[in-house]
């Protein structure tokens, strides 16, 4: 690969990220910093109940006694001042809002903008390609679409604020079972904090007949988003949800520190994708959004299934390990990731596959494409535990490098307890080929598009698990974050 | 069609091209022969504006045009097609999604849109049968796992679906069986034309009993040393190619 920038590539960088805008959306802050009146303050704004009141002040007495993590993970970054940020922001119209018409306009053009539409119609496509949308902007959900058409199947999405009030029988025996408060610190810092975000509950044997979304969206400065996501699959249910995120383009770094809990009990199955397009920082690596999140799901009941499929182009800094714990008999968990790093850009993203139950199995496929100065870490734990019978694990993990000046780190870590377990571990690391991208040009195929094309191609794996209409957003997306990148 | 000067190139500080003069008109197909080493795919590959040659004297004139001062993109779009040696593969890039996004390519440059999906498909099974290409290999990724064999057939569907003014094969032929050979040369006979022109590169005579050219070269050392009619590849390689090497020697000397 040539040295130094074709000119021409250059000038794309400036326009790369195109959801950098910022609206002038009419926002009530809380005040800087963190402390316990400020959690009640956060709960006081929700009408929350006592429990919740308490479940938040554990977490964050508990949050208290640890240390910021920085060492095991191969990231580099200053410490974050945790009483600078505003724990809650929320635009002042009425939080949430039964009839669009409630909705300030500057929300709904912000949505639309990003190419979201809360409109119902306007998404009646098809009935097959019908999505549920939960809008999340800054700290609260503005807008959470289809809900009646989902009630009448005894199907419950709206935002975690109106679970805690709707259903909080369901909150109180879920929230936390997965990812405990004291799991580690963005865990208790989230629990002490969060303000909202999606809850989904799947009734026993029904197939959620739409993918149901959440798209996140920070738009005030100064503050950090904390979501909470639930999503439970009782017996014999299935559903397909899907997470979206962006950010306007700042110098400053943001704090997106979310929690996401998944159920799925006898024969339930979840399939989650997110495309994670956090802004990224600028070329130097000046601003962009610190995203550091526990994602895990359970496996409880025997035959159960969880499915992790993530594209990660954004975020200055990410740090994720979407998870499973395997406890159900026969129940499988798979994880499929991109992970795409550019310019100043680190990741440390994997999985933890935790074998529990007898004939469990679990699949692992990432793809790391690093370019630009940027670092690309795979990290991920196979775990076979005493007793759990025939349990099996397949991992490939591929590294793709895009000039001389990035890393690509993979840490694979294995405990197998069990004779009777079988891991097998593939990993690659190659480089993106000038004979590629000559033999692309040869054929009229622009460097950029072949990069494009050539990059698509190593993740098709990956691609192939998102639903369609995520999948070419995110095939133009690894586009354009790896615009520039090659000279 | 094409117009090369006084041609020079060099990879990596090292002379390989050495004055190399060439004119090929419309509808012509020249071969091209010599020794292993001789410049053969380097011609090839400085034509097609590969970035490891450089270019340090001479001109290349393709329909009017200054070549060497395009991209290797626009001179795809132009109309010049290399069938390479040794083709690439791209893992996880179907045939068809590959030649879709060329046809569009060259379809922008030259300011039309995209071409109709059916359109596409119905030019994909017409160029198959062209060149006897199984369907499910226009279905699999751009060239992995294919055999030898398949990979050359596969650059002459490519040839087909583009249907370029200039094509240049490099060396289609080596690595090919009787059956392969005949298809290959089949196909680019039917692409054949008044306004197509083919540069064919290649060792073996074999190939000039299927393709039979106007004017054949011998390059060897750099540069074109001897051209003749369709009868110098038989004498070559009957004779080998110590005869014209001693005959250039003292032309030099
Ligand atoms: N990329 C390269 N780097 C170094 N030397 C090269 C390169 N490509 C070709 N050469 C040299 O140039 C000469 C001509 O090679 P080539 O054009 O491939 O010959 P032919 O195709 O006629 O067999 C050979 O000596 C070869 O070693
Ligand atoms: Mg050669």
């Amino acid at each position: 690969m040539a040295a130094e920038q074709n000119p021409i590539l250059e000038e794309h960088i400036a326009s790369d990220y195109k959801y950098g805008f910022v609206s002038d959306i009419d926002t009530e802050f809380a005040p800087l910093g963190l402390n316990e009146d400020i959690v009640r303050f956060i709960s006081d704004k929700k009408n929350e109940p006592e429990w919740m009141l308490e479940y938040r002040l554990k977490a964050y007495r508990y949050w208290l006694t640890l240390e910021e993590p920085k060492h095991w993970a191969h990231l580099d970054y200053p410490k974050i001042d945790f009483q600078a940020i505003s724990y809650y922001a929320a635009p002042k119209k009425k939080a949430t809002v039964g009839s669009l018409d409630e909705v300030d306009p500057e929300l709904l053009k912000t949505f639309e903008k990003l190419g979201i539409s809360l409109e119902e119609q306007k998404r009646l496509v098809g009935v097959e390609s019908k999505i549920a949308v939960d809008a999340v902007i800054d700290s609260v959900s503005v807008k959470t679409t289809f809900k009646e058409v989902l009630a009448e199947k005894g199907i419950i999405f709206c935002s975690f604020s109106e679970a805690v009030q709707d259903h909080p029988e369901l909150v109180r025996q879920y929230m936390g079972s997965v990812v405990p408060y004291t799991d580690n610190y963005y865990a208790a810092l989230n629990s002490a904090v969060f303000s909202d975000g999606s809850f989904c509950y799947i009734p026993k044997g029904v197939r959620c007949p739409m993918e149901l979304s959440t798209y996140f969206r920070i738009n005030s400065a100064g503050t950090g988003q904390f979501e909470r996501t639930l999503i439970i699959a009782d017996e014999g249910a299935y559903v397909s949800y899907l997470e979206g995120c962006t950010a306007p383009q700042r110098d400053e770094n943001q704090l997106h520190a979310a929690v996401v809990e998944i159920i799925a009990q006898r024969d339930g199955e979840v399939k989650y994708s997110t495309v994670q397009n956090w802004y990224p920082g600028d070329k130097e690596g000046k601003g962009g959004i610190y995203n550091f999140v526990t994602k895990r799901g359970i496996c409880i009941g025997a035959n159960s299934k969880i499915s992790w499929t993530q594209v990660e182009t954004g975020s200055a800094i990410t740090w994720k390990y979407p998870s499973v714990i395997l406890k159900g008999d026969n129940s499988v968990g798979e994880f499929y990731s991109v992970a795409v790093t550019n310019n100043m850009q680190q990741a440390d993203t994997g999985t933890k596959m935790i074998h529990l139950g007898r004939n469990t199995r679990s699949t692992i496929i990432s793809k790391g494409i690093s370019a630009g100065f940027s670092n690309n870490s795979y990290r991920g734990l196979v775990r076979i535990a005493k007793g759990a019978k025939n349990a099996r694990n397949f991992s490939q993990c591929d590294s793709l490098l895009m000039g001389d000046k990035c890393g690509a780190h993979t840490f694979p870590y294995i405990e197998i307890n069990d004779k009777t377990g079988i891991v097998e571990h593939e990993a690659t690391t190659s480089k993106i080929g000038e004979d590629q991208i000559f033999y692309c040009n040869q054929r009229g195929i622009d460097t950029e598009k072949a990069i494009g094309l050539i990059v698509n191609g190593y993740c098709r794996e990956v691609l192939n698990q998102l639903p369609m209409e995520f999948a070419v957003e995110a095939q133009k997306l690894l586009s354009v974050s790896l615009e520039g990148s090659v000279g | 069609m094409i117009s090369i000067n006084n041609l020079h190139a060099s990879v990596e500080g090292k002379e390989i091209l050495r004055g190399l003069n060439l004119e090929v008109k419309p509808g012509e197909v020249h071969a091209i022969m010599g020794p292993n080493g001789s410049g053969k795919s380097t011609l090839a590959s400085v034509l097609a504006g590969r970035e490891d040659y450089e270019v340090t004297q001479g001109t290349v004139s393709f329909n009017g045009k200054d070549l060497l001062d395009l991209s290797p993109e626009d001179r795809a779009r132009e109309g010049l097609f290399l069938a390479f040696q040794y083709p690439v593969e791209i893992p996880g890039v179907s045939n068809i999604n590959f030649l879709k996004t060329a046809i569009n390519a060259i379809r922008e440059y030259k300011g039309e849109g995209p071409m109709e999906a059916k359109d596409f498909l119905a030019l994909v099974k017409e160029k198959q049968k062209l060149v006897e290409l199984d369907g499910k290999l226009a279905g699999r990724s751009v060239n992995e796992g294919f055999s030898g064999g398949e990979k050359k057939r596969n650059e002459i569907f490519q040839m087909a679906m583009l249907e370029p003014k200039l094509a240049i094969l490099d060396e289609t032929d080596s690595g090919l069986d009787i059956d392969a050979l005949r298809i290959v040369a089949n196909g680019v006979n039917k692409l054949r034309s008044p306004e197509r022109s083919f540069i064919v590169v290649t060792h073996y005579q074999r190939l000039l009993d299927y393709i039979v050219p106007d004017v054949v070269h011998v390059l060897w050392n750099g540069r074109i040393v001897k051209s003749g009619p369709k009868e110098l590849a038989l004498e070559l390689e009957e004779k080998g190619y110590d005869w014209i090497k001693a005959e250039a020697n003292t032309v030099e000397a």
